[in-house]
């Protein structure tokens, strides 16, 4: 269609006309991004207001920044913060190393069935929810009757209340996080290892090479970008903690650590209403996630790897 | 299901040949047995009998096995109320989805047509910048969609990152097929319709079960959302079982001479109530996983 040539100048009206099909499809999927994206950013005015339901977003009364104010003086904001930083930079030390781990690992197994049932047995955990998830850990992991203490009891330990302690909440939560998704984060690496040209390992072979030093020289690289754009990805998501993992094994004993952005958003603004300076919590949390993915991502460019956009 | 690295067969096998066959056999083996394993306890606990239970906790192998706790759920009411309303988001949504993404993907592969860039920018952004949880919230109140489905369903129905893997499959499918058929003086739906999305099928099934997926486990939006039980999904029922009172709510609806469980039972019981449809959903999509999942650039 466009793409045949045109040899005169045909004016906008005979080029929509052309392309009115294209432009047809077009419209369902910006009414959903103009309804569902971009209005609510609308609503991000509310942050800058003392909002108020009979007036709304256009009546509402601008305040001078004052719930900005408010923020930066609440020592709580600053906990939130702390948390969800800290939470978040553990996942990427500890949690984002696992799947490209997994992934090299699965890639040398030479057996097809033992591959294919680990690979089946590990995606498992993706597909269940954190509901699910939460009450399978908090039952085995009660103190009271829970298998894991019961084991731990039994090789001559104390038990550890898991759920109910400020100090294992990470840990909970990194392990669980682990247990559900790291399995299922090989997926994108072992795509990105099956397109590696089998001819690179039998010339190696032919070199001499050993297993470790073709894991090294061609298995490797062949997965750097791919580990790259993961990482932009990570690093930009470094606010993001998640609502529905969180907000299953917060409690009263733990929420000294478990506040983060997510749950402090909902518990101060869908419960407690105050619309106005939990907006203005989330505007600070997107404008510091967006600046994270703007600036890892000119990272990677400038270092010559992949990047995101 | 990943075409493995073809080696030539060799004769001997060098020292670390076997050094790096036993550590990826192992550790690959104890990660995979370490994902099943809590399946299959919560499976073995909830077919477990009430009396075996309080007599050992720990018996991972009951001598008898019992429907009973299975009973007691499936006369919950808010269990029944939970999958109508979780089928109905799952199924409208996953429809609803498929047919924006397809539609929303296919003018986006046009690289010449006027206006591309600018939508696939708006696009884009909202992938670093949204709204935010409240303006969402006030969006839904103003629409009156607050307590209806319809507010579980719609603001999940288009991604950005779906939407680019759709993009980039079309673009990566034979163009000559499709210049064909222009030429022959079929109209773009018509192309799209007959050509492309036939081609499109593998994505389409990975995406869709992503989605179906996404709609079954999700509680977040209906947290918020849905503040009359009767609207909840099955995941907020099941929140309310196995994290506050539901389980003991079970219990009270039976009458004193029916068989009683533990709440753990039942706790166990209802996890695999709500889990085994979407996980009848798996095997049969898994052979689809690989093809065309790949995490490219945004750009061209």
């Amino acid at each position: 269609m466009s793409s045949i040539p045109v040899r005169r100048k045909q004016s906008w009206l005979t080029y929509l006309n052309k392309n009115k099909y294209l432009y047809l499809m077009c419209l369902p999927g910006l009414a959903f991004l103009i309804i569902f994206k971009y209005i609510p950013m609308y609503g991000i005015l509310m942050a800058f207001q003392d909002f108020n339901f009979k007036k709304g977003i256009f009546g509402s009364p601008f305040n001078d920044f004052k719930n900005f104010k408010q923020l930066f003086d609440s020592a709580k904001f600053y906990t939130v913060f702390a948390n969800s930083i800290v939470l978040s930079v553990m996942r990427l030390v500890v949690t984002f190393p696992i799947p490209i781990i997994l992934a090299l690992l699965i890639n040398e197994i030479r057996n097809k069935a033992y591959k294919r049932t680990t690979q089946t047995l590990m995606y498992l955990p993706h597909f269940i929810s954190w509901v699910v998830l939460g009450g399978i850990a908090t039952n085995f992991l009660s103190v009271g009757d829970g298998l894991i203490n019961a084991i731990i009891v039994k090789l001559g330990g104390e038990k550890i209340n898991f759920l109910g302690s400020s100090e294992w909440f990470r840990f909970v939560i990194i392990v669980t996080n682990i247990w559900k998704e790291a399995g299922w984060g090989t997926i994108i690496y072992l795509s990105a290892l099956a397109a590696i040209n089998p001819e690179y390992y039998e010339a190696a072979t032919v070199d001499g090479a050993n297993r470790w030093q073709k894991i090294a020289h061609i298995t490797l690289p062949g997965i750097a970008n791919t580990i790259v754009i993961t990482l932009v990805l990570q690093v930009g998501g470094l606010m993001n903690n998640g609502f529905e993992q969180i907000y299953l094994f917060q409690n009263d004993l733990n929420v000294s650590v478990s506040e983060v952005f997510e749950t402090y958003t909902y518990r101060i603004g869908i419960v407690g209403g105050r619309y106005s300076y939990s907006t203005a919590v989330g505007l600070f949390k997107n404008v510091i996630g967006t600046i994270l993915i703007f600036s890892t991502n000119t990272i990677a460019k400038k270092l010559g790897g992949a990047t995101l956009y | 299901m990943i075409a493995a690295n073809k080696t030539p067969k060799r004769i001997k096998r060098g020292k670390d040949d076997i050094a790096v066959s036993t550590i990826s056999y192992t550790v690959a083996g104890l990660f995979a047995l370490v994902c099943f394993i809590p399946f299959l306890l919560v499976i073995i606990y909830s077919f477990t009998p009430y009396d075996l239970y309080l007599k050992n906790h720990f018996d991972l192998w009951p001598e008898r096995w019992t429907l009973e706790a299975y009973e007691m759920v499936m006369r919950y009411q808010y269990i029944w109320s939970g999958y109508k309303n979780t089928i109905f988001i799952a199924v409208i949504g996953t429809i609803g989805s498929m047919i924006l993404l397809v539609l929303t993907a296919y003018p986006l592969t046009k690289k010449d047509l006027k206006g591309r860039g600018l939508i696939q920018k708006l696009w884009i952004f909202t992938m670093f910048f949204s709204g935010g949880m409240i303006p969402e919230y006030f969006l839904m109140r103003s629409m009156g969609l607050l307590n209806t489905l319809w507010a579980m369903i719609l603001p999940g129905l288009l991604g950005c990152y779906n939407l680019i893997l759709m993009r980039n499959y079309i673009e990566g499918l034979p163009g000559s097929l499709e210049e064909a058929a222009l030429i022959d003086g079929a109209n773009d739906i018509q192309v799209l319709f007959r050509i492309i999305l036939p081609l499109c099928l593998p994505i389409l099934a990975t995406l869709g079960l992503f989605t179906v997926v996404g709609y079954w486990n999700s509680y977040f939006s209906a947290i918020i959302y849905a503040t009359k039980r009767k609207m909840w999904p099955l995941q907020l029922v099941l929140r309310e079982i196995v994290f506050q009172s539901g389980a003991q709510e079970m219990q009270q609806n039976m009458v004193a001479e029916e068989n009683v469980s533990a709440p753990f039972l039942l706790k166990m019981s209802s996890i695999v109530v709500a889990t085994v449809p979407i996980m009848c959903v798996y095997p049969f999509l898994q052979k689809y996983f690989m093809t065309g999942l790949v995490l490219g650039g945004v750009k061209e």
